[in-house]
Formats: C-alpha cells, structure tokens, sequence
C-alpha cells in the first residue's frame, strides 16, 4: 500500500536511520561520478540526448499508430497480445496464461511495471510461487520488502542484512555458514537460483523497449538472469506499457547508448536481448509460447497534457542518483513504486494526488534532476504543475495556504511590499548579532528546527538595484 | 485475441487518440511513417569507430578488455584449436566443452586437438564450458552480436561458467548500426522474421547489487573469452 502521503514522517525515519545514511553515502562515487565520466567520453551524448528526444515525441504523437504495429509485427512472428487497461486487467491476463499452462513457478527478471502493478502477491493469492532472480530484487523479496531504487534495488542493504537474510532463507538447501565476502555471497545466489531457473514453468519479463518494425522486445541487464528467465521456461510473458514502443530497432540501440552511460557509466550494459515470438523450428531451446501485456494503466491520460513528456523516461535513475532529497531520504520513504524526482511527477498521475501530495513537494527545485535526464524531462516544471493543482484544488494546510494568501496580497502593494522587506531585514540582522545566524524565526520553525538560518546580509535587492551597485 | 482483449484494445487506443485529440491517422500519414520503418531514420552514431579495420579490431579488444572479456588472437584457422585447449589449460577449465551445432566452427581442424571433450548442441546445467561463433563483433564498445537457430543455442550464450568465442576478424564491424542493418537485408531477402533472440553481449555476467561492489559472474558466465582469427 502507497504510504506517499506520509512523506514527511517516512523521510523523518529515514533521516535517523544510520545505515540507510551509510548506504546512501556510496551512491556519489558510485553512480554520480561514473556518469559523469562516461558521458564525458562520448562527444556525441548532446547529439544521441536531442535525437532520443525526438524520437520519443514522434512516437507518442503516433502512439496508436506504432502500438498496432507492434501489436500486428509480434503476431505475425507467432507471439500472443494482450491489451491491460489497468493493473487488475494485468494481472488477471497474467494468471490467467499461468493457470492455463498449469504452471507452479514463474521466474521473474526486474520489472518496474511488475512492482506497479503489484503483480507477486496476487500470483501468490494464485497458488504461485513468483521467484525474482535478480540479485537485489532477490534479496528484497526475500526481506519481505519493496525496492528503494529503479535501478539498484536493494540499494539500502548492507552484505551484513544480505548475509542474514541468506543464512534465514537458505537452510533449506543446506546453506547454514553465515557469509562475510560479496563474492561468496553472489555464488551462493547463483547457485540456489540455478536450479530455479530450470524448474520454472513461466518466465516473465519486462521490457526496456518494444520494436513495432519486428514485434521484439527488448531488455537490458547485467546478471543475464532476464536471459535465462525467458529461454529456459515453456512460456515468456513480456509485461510492457505503453509508452515503451520505439519504431525500429535502431532507434532502440540510441537508448541503449544513453541507458547505462546516465545509468551507472557503463559504455552499455553486458545484456541487451531483443526476443521476437516463441522458438523456431529447428531451434534447441527458448519459449514454445510467448505473450506480451501492453499495459496502459493512467498513461493514455497523461498524454493529454504537459505530462505526456514524462513518458519520455526510459527509466536510467540517474534523476535519483542527483536528487538532494532522495540521497537524504532514500527510495522507501516515497512511499510506493518510483522515488526521486521521477516518482514525484509520476506518481501523482498513477495513483492520484490525493495519495501523494507530498511527493512533488520534496524537491529543492535545484534543477539537477533535469540537467542529467538524458531524455530532456523537464521534471522540476512538472513538479510545479502538480503543486499548482494542488492549489488549484485546495489540497494545501490552512497555514500554507494562508501564508501564500498574504504573501500574493503583499506582493501586490509594491511600495508596501518594499518596506516590510527592509524592516524584516533590519529585525532579522538585529536578532542574529554578532553570530551572524538565526536558531529561530517566528513562522519558520520548519527550517530552523534542524539548522540555523545565515542572517540578511547588506540592503535588500530592490535597494541595491536602484542605486545600481552590487554587494 | 479473445473479444476481451479486443475491447481492451479499443480503449487504450480511443483513449491514446482522445489525448492527443484527433481520430485515426489518414491513409496518407500512415503511409509516411511506414516509410519511416522501412528506411530507418540515421541517428546519430558515434564516431569513433569510423575507423580502419585494423583500428576497430584493436578498438573491439580495447574495449572488450575494459569490460573484463579476454581476448586472443591467432593468424591462422588451424591455430583455433589449440587457442581453445590452451585458454582452458591455463585457468584450470575442464576440457570438455559444449560446443555450437554451427557449421561455421566446422572450419577448424578441432579432431588435431583429441584432449578437447567436444559435444554439439544446446548448453545443459552440467556443462561448464561452451565454445560458440558470433554474427559480428562490434567495435564501438566491444560487443558480440549472436543470434539465435538451429546454429545456435540460445542456452550456450548464458548457462556455462565460460564462454569462448571463435570471432573471424572479418566479421568485426564498427557500429551496431552494421550489425542490425545486416540482419534486416538478411530477412527481408528470404521473406523470414527476425530471429528469435538476438544478444548483444558486453563482457561477462556482472552484478553490483551488494553495496555497488561490481561482482563477475552473476547468473551467467564468469568468463567471456573471444579468440580473434584473422585468416577468413
């Protein structure tokens, strides 16, 4: 269940927690400079960034068009479509297809699609057993948790909380040594899913895009446990939305080379699979059977509007790797499936801002965010959309709204407006002293409470302005 | 479709087209982006490997390398054998491999070899090493296009802890771009699909997943070898 309204508390827990801070710690070095590298090597990024971006628009002012394609291209190549208008829809096709192969395991590679439509424990509900087989959503399922990151999802795990969860879960199959190193660790993992792998019935993917000139989908990954999600099983099931449709093949390959660049400053990522309908005659392995789950699930709507351009989002991270808020609060206390500043124009439009108010909120407007997105989104002005609406609709406190109210009245009376500035400016420096800082400010116990505010320094603006110098 | 599906369908598309505000396209736009999938738009493609063949083979392994594959390479196809027996030799790797049913491989004189253990086909859980050919080589970061057949098991690509790659240098090209356009000209010529699974490969299985720490060998191989053979 979504907790996004509860922002505030959630990044209140989060703040106090002194692992997650830890974990949190390691995310410059590890994702924020080696992006930075990697796009640094590629004089052409501008070029492959502006080329992606139009590309993108062309296809959502054709989407109808390129979805019908692809639709017709994938059964053409023997595969089975399934339209989803929500996540109900989604899940019932699922089952369904599970169910009537009679199947008892479905292996699962990482689906960001697949945690919004909730689809584990509704299979669970089923009779089935969903395993995830990539490594950090492996060890999230089996903390019993959802993922904190879209690109790493056990992000804010220690090897310590892995090496717990292993020697808890792993008894079973005679694992009962307590692991100290990564590397044994990993072993362990793929050892225990090995067998997983083979036993499955169903295999279900997402997919990083979907081609309309062949009817592929396509997915990127580093482990090759997608890949052996879907050649070993009897059956594939692709979980797509909409928005995931690219016209050719080539125009897949532009977003591979910006994916792992912004992603994790890889060149690519070791695994980019297209897989287009079930096996050939002839062919030793692969699905006999293979369906794709279009599923639209609130994007039809969000192409009305200025939102449509989030449909852009090829889903990298690299907004979360650079967002100040999320490195202080970490994915979890956002409160359901997509954090940082992804999750806070997205989530509104899937799950209604009612639900997650705060989220667009959580931003310091510092731009960042933007300025990294290798699909141009211009996330800081759609967070500024949904907290106009939340205005629009009266969804603020009484205070904020109030205090909104008389700063427009003030804004209004210049002259007046003037004054007041430089009278508050003169009380705060009075205050302050010597110190230079403020502990307190009447109406502003939000900022002061966790640090101090550096008192007004020198005549207002508009003062300075006027006589034409700068302090 | 079951009739379910189908009205699922009309929605999310008479919903698509209510947003974006106008009916179906006309017979004269459709046909336009046809066009557009027929002769795909050129997007920018980097420039660095617009080089030499003998630079883009040196760039292939550069980048390869960077990625933690291994790479040899030999003058000769009758070296290919012992190329192979030696690689395994030299980590401790068992001699007995799986090796691709591709009549490509058939040109190396394998039986000089008989400490190599060669069965042909798909990869089973047991089998430790396969031995396969790729479609090309990419130099623009090192990658290895293989797709999918009767020639080639999907399974060799992922099961084993090691995979070998005989690649003949002719079939190193510089960007993706060459790869795709071959297999799109291959298609259209003989009225079949795309093949089943078409893999991309950039060294060896990896996963940061623990604390970032990039660990080899996840779920698939822990060892990529590519052996470069310049004679055709």
């Amino acid at each position: 269940m979504a907790t996004s309204h509860t922002f505030r508390a959630n990044s209140r827990g989060a703040l106090d927690n002194a692992q997650l801070q830890r974990a949190l710690g390691n995310m410059h070095r590890d994702f924020v400079d080696s992006r930075g590298r990697a796009v640094g090597e590629m004089p052409e990024y501008d070029a492959l960034k502006a080329d992606a971006r139009a590309m993108k628009d062309h296809v959502l002012a054709n989407l109808d068009f390129y979805l019908e394609r692809f639709a017709s291209a994938c059964e053409q190549s023997g595969g089975h479509v399934h339209w989803a208008q929500d996540a109900a829809d989604a899940r019932r096709i699922i089952l369904d297809i599970c169910k009537s192969k009679g199947a008892r395991t479905v292996t699962k590679s990482k689906s960001m699609i697949g945690e919004e439509i909730a689809i584990n424990p509704y299979l669970e509900q089923g009779g089935l057993v969903p395993i995830e087989t990539d490594l950090g959503e492996y060890i999230i399922q089996l903390a019993d948790e959802p993922p904190s990151h879209i690109t790493a999802p056990a992000i804010h795990k220690s090897k310590e909380d892995v090496a717990e969860l292993f020697l808890e879960h792993h008894g079973v199959y005679g694992k009962t040594r307590r692991l100290t190193e990564i590397g044994e660790m990993c072993d362990e993992a793929r050892e225990v899913m090995r067998s997983k792998f083979i036993a499955a019935d169903v295999g279900l993917t997402g997919a990083n895009f979907i081609v309309a000139e062949t009817g592929a989908t396509a997915i990127a990954t580093n482990e090759g446990n997608g890949d052996l999600t879907q050649i070993l099983p009897k059956t594939h099931i692709v979980l797509a939305s909409i928005d995931k449709v690219v016209p050719t093949a080539e125009d897949g390959l532009t977003l591979l080379r910006l994916l792992a660049r912004t992603a994790s400053g890889l060149e690519l990522t070791t695994y980019n699979t297209f897989s287009t309908g079930p096996r050939r005659d002839g062919d030793a392995d692969g699905p006999e059977e293979f369906h794709v789950v279009l599923l639209d699930n609130g994007r039809s709507e969000m192409m009305a509007g200025p939102l449509r351009e989030m449909l852009r989002c090829i889903r990298c991270g690299a907004c979360l790797n650079h967002c100040p808020v999320y490195k202080a609060t970490g994915g979890h206390a956002y409160g359901w499936v997509y954090p940082g500043p992804m999750g806070a124009v997205l989530t509104p439009a899937l799950i209604g801002l009612e639900k997650s108010a705060p989220l667009p909120n959580a931003s310091t407007f510092c731009g960042r965010c933007e300025a990294v997105c290798p699909m141009g989104i211009p996330l800081p002005s759609l967070m500024r959309h949904w907290r106009e609406r939340e205005f629009s609709e009266h969804r603020q406190s009484m205070n904020a709204r109030n205090g909104l109210r008389a700063w427009s009245w003030l804004a209004r009376r210049p002259k007046m407006y003037r004054w007041a500035v430089r009278f508050g400016g003169r009380v705060l420096r009075h205050r302050a002293g010597r110190a230079g800082r403020l502990n307190r400010i009447p109406l502003a116990s939000g900022w002061t409470a966790a640090r101090d505010m550096p008192s007004p320094e020198g005549p207002t603006f508009m003062d300075q302005w006027k006589k034409g110098t700068r302090a | 479709m079951s009739s379910n599906s189908e009205s699922a369908r009309d929605g999310i598309i008479g919903a698509v087209r209510r947003s974006l505000g106008r009916g179906a396209l006309g017979a004269e736009s459709e046909d336009e982006l046809e066009k557009r999938l027929r002769t795909p738009d050129a997007n920018t493609i980097p420039a660095r490997s617009n080089v030499s063949h003998a630079e883009q083979v040196d760039m292939f392994t550069r980048y390869a390398e960077g990625v933690s594959a291994t790479v040899s390479r030999v003058s000769r196809a009758a070296e290919v054998p012992a190329a192979v027996s030696d690689y395994l030799a030299e980590h401790n790797l068992p001699s007995d491999v799986v090796m691709a049913p591709d009549e490509a491989l058939d040109a190396y004189p394998w039986g000089e070899r008989p400490m190599l253990g060669i069965r042909r086909g798909r990869a089973e859980d047991a089998d430790a090493v396969s031995v396969t050919g790729a479609e090309f080589g990419f130099a623009e970061t090192g990658t290895l296009m293989m797709t999918s057949g009767a020639h080639h098991p999907s399974t060799l690509n992922f099961m084993p802890d090691t995979h070998v790659v005989i690649l003949p240098a002719n079939r190193i090209v510089g960007a993706y771009e060459e790869g795709w356009q071959a297999l799109r000209e291959r298609t259209d010529a003989d009225g079949t699909f795309m093949p089943r699974t078409v893999n991309m490969i950039t060294g060896p299985s990896r996963t940061g997943d623990i604390e970032q720490r990039m660990q080899l060998g996840a779920h698939g191989p822990r060892r990529l070898h590519i052996v470069i053979v310049d004679e055709a």
